[in-house]
């Protein structure tokens, strides 16, 4: 079974999706002509990629007039912050303190 | 560059799937017993008519954490009026963050809850939150401030309410 976070992780697993999430990081709310002037790629491939991170629900598109606009959803990255990091960073954390508890009775 | 373009760079939008109804999310914003359990936990006052007053007003825990930071906090947080209300589909209403002297000056700006049924129980909740000429809002709902415990945003908040309807608890517990 695929999960949401399988999606997630799968689209942010490629150097140009990744580049197109940071453009749109600086700007939001981009067409598809002005993401692919940044690319040295043709204008389907780029549209491959941007398919791949709107399935994934990390980009949204609206309309507006006649143009079609790309957004960075920053949700599905907090969900996995949320669930994969903050998590293990809790634990490091912890697990470091204990060691300096641990060392400074041996020492005391 | 047309002013289309000018407009999109201002506009945040924010999407989240949840294992619920659209009611279901629809209460979860607009109901103050469901708003309290989630994001900066405050209570919703909503008259859900075009051009009726909604407001947050302060919590006891943000006047706490005011008095011992030696901030004055307002009684109310947020303010605005709605602009349209079809539960439980969409919500359009205007929005002000009255909290900072900064985000209050830059007025209303323009919140839309978009909710739809996306098959096997899962429902879309879309927002977008139109921020033009309020620069240091949107720093604060991108979630930039979140290491001066200012919230981490929409981000923030979305991800805790799909918590708290998927599981029954948000992350405060």
């Amino acid at each position: 079974m695929v999960t949401d976070d399988d999606r997630v992780i799968k689209a942010l697993a490629d150097p140009t999706r990744r580049f197109l999430l940071d453009r749109l990081f600086v700007r939001d709310g981009r067409t598809l002509t002005n993401l692919e002037s940044e690319l040295e790629m043709t204008r389907f491939g780029v549209m491959k990629h941007l398919r791949v991170l709107e399935d994934a629900g990390l980009v949204v598109t609206r309309r507006s007039g006649r143009e079609k606009l790309h957004f960075l959803n920053p949700v599905p990255i907090r969900l996995i912050h949320d669930r994969w990091i903050d998590k293990y960073r809790e634990r490091r954390v912890s697990a470091l303190a204990e060691l300096k508890t641990e060392l400074e009775e041996e020492m005391a | 560059m047309t002013t289309t373009t000018q407009t999109a760079v201002t506009t945040q939008v924010y999407r989240v799937y949840i294992k619920a109804t659209p009611q279901a999310i629809w209460d979860a914003i607009t109901k103050p017993e469901w708003t309290e359990r989630y994001g900066f936990g405050g209570r919703v006052e909503y008259e859900l008519r075009p051009g009726g007053p909604y407001r947050v007003p302060t919590t006891e825990a943000m006047k706490k954490a005011g008095a011992e930071m030696g901030i004055p906090t307002p009684d109310v947080m947020v303010d605005g009026e709605v602009i349209e209300a079809d539960p439980p589909r969409r919500l359009v209403q205007t929005w002000r963050m009255l909290m900072d002297q900064e985000t209050e000056a830059e007025g209303f700006t323009r919140l839309t809850y978009e909710i739809e049924e996306s098959g096997g129980g899962v429902s879309k909740l879309t927002l977008v939150h139109e921020l033009e000429g309020a620069p240091k809002l949107a720093a604060l709902c991108a979630g930039e401030r979140e290491a001066e415990g200012a919230g981490g945003g929409w981000s923030w908040v979305l991800s805790d309410l799909k918590t708290l309807l998927e599981t029954g608890q948000a992350f405060r517990g």
